[in-house]
């Protein structure tokens, strides 16, 4: 199992090259994710705020 | 045509498709990457190398496609004048930057084992990387004026003149000589790459482009709601 897994892992000795380029895909489709729908729920929280002042 | 460009409209009409492309594109996300990493085969010539395409090509795909989307809502921008438009063109703009900078770092991984070198000034990849440094140059310009909308005027130009590299990246590989294979999906004759291959990449595009399409969506009613903000903050 162990063996089978390194050996997975090795991606036919190109690991150097597959898994980081699945990791900078990862790493910069979250960051936009993160940074999308933080902004939305800070503005909601915003206006949340502000429509509760009004009367 | 613009029945859904009306911000309230806009605003109910997003608000029901969200959830909806959010899910799909996690579903496909999920589905895609369990297809590339496990179930699609290794390359005959390039062993296990070829599963960098599973990113590399669609990222390469809405890199253009998100400059498409800035291009055209920029032209109706300053045609029609509505405002719509430029929050689109203004919030898919950072989208596809990121999806260029996953392209030609996946692609420079990708060259190194199969090229032996991570760069070459050659069309294809120069042309990428110009438009790399025109989506830096459109959200820098648009930012570089006091009054907004004069920011997004001049953005929309500059976004409208770089449409001119959109054809010289998909066609770079013909013009010129280059290290970067030629098309071998969307070509005359049909496409060149194994099913095996196809289906997995397919996947992986339709999730990419759903995974812009939500991003999208919730930029601009972001910006609708700052704007709202802006607005109560006066009367208040």
């Amino acid at each position: 199992m162990m063996v089978a897994i390194e050996h997975y892992l090795a991606m036919g000795g190109y690991a150097v090259f597959v898994w980081p380029a699945f990791a900078v895909a990862v790493l910069i489709m979250a960051a936009l994710a993160i940074d999308s729908v933080a902004g939305y729920r800070r503005r909601l929280r915003e206006l949340a705020l502000l429509e509760g002042d009004l009367p | 045509m613009f029945r859904f460009a009306n911000p309230a409209r806009f605003m109910r009409f997003s608000a029901a498709i969200l959830p909806w492309c959010a899910g799909a594109t996690a579903l496909l996300l999920a589905a895609g990457l369990v297809l590339a990493l496990f179930v699609s085969p290794p390359d005959y010539q390039q062993g296990e190398a070829v599963r960098i395409m599973y990113v590399h090509v669609p990222a390469a795909y809405l890199a253009s496609l998100a400059y498409a989307v800035v291009a055209v809502a920029s032209a109706v921008s300053l045609i029609w004048r509505h405002p719509l438009a430029d929050i689109a063109a203004q919030e898919a703009a950072p989208l596809g930057a990121g999806f260029t900078l996953i392209c030609l770092i996946s692609g420079s991984l990708w060259g190194e084992p199969m090229w032996g070198t991570w760069w070459v000034w050659d069309a294809r990849l120069t042309s990428v990387l110009v438009l790399f440094f025109l989506y830096l140059g459109y959200i820098a310009l648009v930012h570089a004026f006091d009054d907004p909308t004069r920011g997004a005027r001049a953005g929309a130009i500059l976004a409208l003149v770089g449409v001119v590299n959109l054809p010289i990246i998909k066609f770079s590989v013909d013009w010129w000589s280059t290290l970067h294979q030629p098309e071998s999906i969307f070509r005359l004759g049909g496409p060149t790459i194994a099913a095996a291959m196809l289906w997995p990449l397919a996947v992986m595009a339709l999730g990419f482009t759903l995974f812009f399409v939500t991003l999208l969506l919730v930029r601009m009613r972001s910006r609708l709601l700052a704007a709202k903000i802006r607005a109560l903050r006066l009367v208040g």
